[in-house]
């Protein structure tokens, strides 16, 4: 149990660890001063969200376990986000629009998450959401105002649109770690959000004149720790201190 | 879990008083509404503090700040950080709002004024500089976690707002 309660809130946490580490990248390289401190704003939000988050994994895990060596120390594998938070900043289309996909779900699941039968969980969530909503707001704002916006802007959208639609089926996935945890009255049944989703980001990209994509083959394997190419560089990155010097501390 | 209630024991409140937050020093952790308990147990003081937003990075420091000040009066202490109740912006008292305005900061009207303020654009937040109340959002993240900015369009000044949390 404890186990599984472990390997659930990494489900949760690993998301807004790698979003936020995203989102952390353009500290300085915004495309002007009030988007570039929105997002290391929000990237401050999630890195704290993620604290709270591991520090309650390191206690269910046990042993040697902490915030920092669960963030900084586990092979590419053993991160469980979803795929679409480790895609790239490509551009400023495709920050806003991961973000957007991602924070109509998060909101959605931390809503449900309030109510969890874990204390502590729903503690997190209950904090998170307020934070959260100031998240969706400013990026359903910029899809509006990159997608309602001049030609370029707007094609530039549609294509980061059309290009991370196909992650977003995985946010809906059940681990059997989720499952074990719905069972438990912990966990939140994500597969019940998907309506609420798609009506949401379909009224937001319809008021943006954003054409909503008719794939129907979507990318997975997050969950499972199958990656893309671009989480080892973001690894890299993010870990490259404590594989340098380990156990070093500020 | 605690309860909104807070608990500061009486003769902790002089010494609690004097820490600040180090991004806003002229605003006590009291007047903030970020200690939640300090309670003396067995010459032990346990405190328990709630952060404003999840990523505050001034938490840590003031957790350190604590405990220095009541090393300096001869208490031991732990801080613990606790969640729930999450802090709202209603936590700050008028003392607080007051020394926030002075230093330049305007601070949130009440609740939902401040929701309208934030996300309906209506334009009811006070220009810190010259009081007019012509003043317009210019992004709803600012230089902390906890600000928002804005800027007046009578006197041109931009100013922060702490922003609400409901």
């Amino acid at each position: 149990m404890k186990d599984t309660l472990y390997q659930y809130i990494l489900g949760i946490a690993d998301n807004c660890l790698i979003l936020g580490q995203r989102l952390g990248e353009l500290c300085g390289h915004g495309p002007s001063l009030e988007t570039d401190i929105a997002c290391t704003n929000i990237s401050l939000d999630l890195l704290g969200q993620t604290r709270s988050y591991y520090q309650y994994a390191a206690k269910a895990k046990g042993g040697n376990a902490t915030e920092d060596n669960i963030a900084f120390l586990r092979k590419e594998r053993e991160y469980v986000n979803v795929l679409l938070v480790e895609q790239p900043n490509t551009d400023f289309a495709y920050t806003i629009a991961r973000q957007f996909l991602f924070d109509v779900y998060h909101l959605l699941f931390l809503n449900e998450l309030q109510s969890s039968t874990d204390m502590t969980l729903a503690a997190i969530a209950k904090k998170a959401i307020k934070e959260v909503s100031y998240h969706e707001r400013f990026s359903s704002d910029w899809i509006k105002r990159l997608g309602d916006g001049t030609k370029e802007s707007h094609d530039k959208m549609q294509k980061a649109i059309n290009d991370l639609w196909t992650y977003t089926d995985e946010l809906f996935h059940q681990t059997l770690a989720d499952e074990a945890m719905i069972i438990a009255g912990i966990g939140v049944e994500t597969s019940k959000l998907r309506e609420a989703y798609d009506q949401q980001v379909t009224d937001i990209l319809t008021e943006a004149t954003i054409a909503i994509p008719d794939t129907k083959w979507f990318q997975k394997g997050g969950k499972k720790g199958i990656h893309t190419e671009h989480m080892g560089y973001l690894l890299n990155d993010l870990q490259y201190m404590q594989r340098t010097y380990p156990n070093m501390e500020w | 879990m605690i309860s909104e209630e807070v608990h500061i024991a009486k003769e902790l409140i002089p010494i609690l008083e004097k820490v600040s937050d180090p991004e806003i020093p002229v605003l006590s952790i009291l007047e903030m509404g970020v200690v939640r308990t300090a309670v003396i147990n067995d010459n032990v003081v346990e405190v328990q503090i709630t952060p404003t937003y999840s990523g505050c990075p001034a938490m840590d420091v003031i957790g350190d700040d604590i405990q220095a000040a009541l090393k300096r009066e001869g208490y031991q202490s732990t801080v613990e950080l606790v969640l729930s109740p999450a802090w709202t912006t209603d936590w700050i008292t008028v003392k607080g709002r007051k020394a926030l305005e002075d230093y330049g900061i305007a601070a949130p009207l009440n609740a939902s004024a401040d929701k309208e303020a934030l996300l309906e654009g209506k334009r009811i937040v006070k220009c810190t500089q010259c009081g007019s109340t012509n003043t317009q959002l210019v992004s709803q993240f600012g230089s902390t976690a906890c600000k928002a900015m804005f800027q007046c369009e009578d006197c041109k000044e931009p100013f922060d707002y702490f922003k609400c949390l409901k």
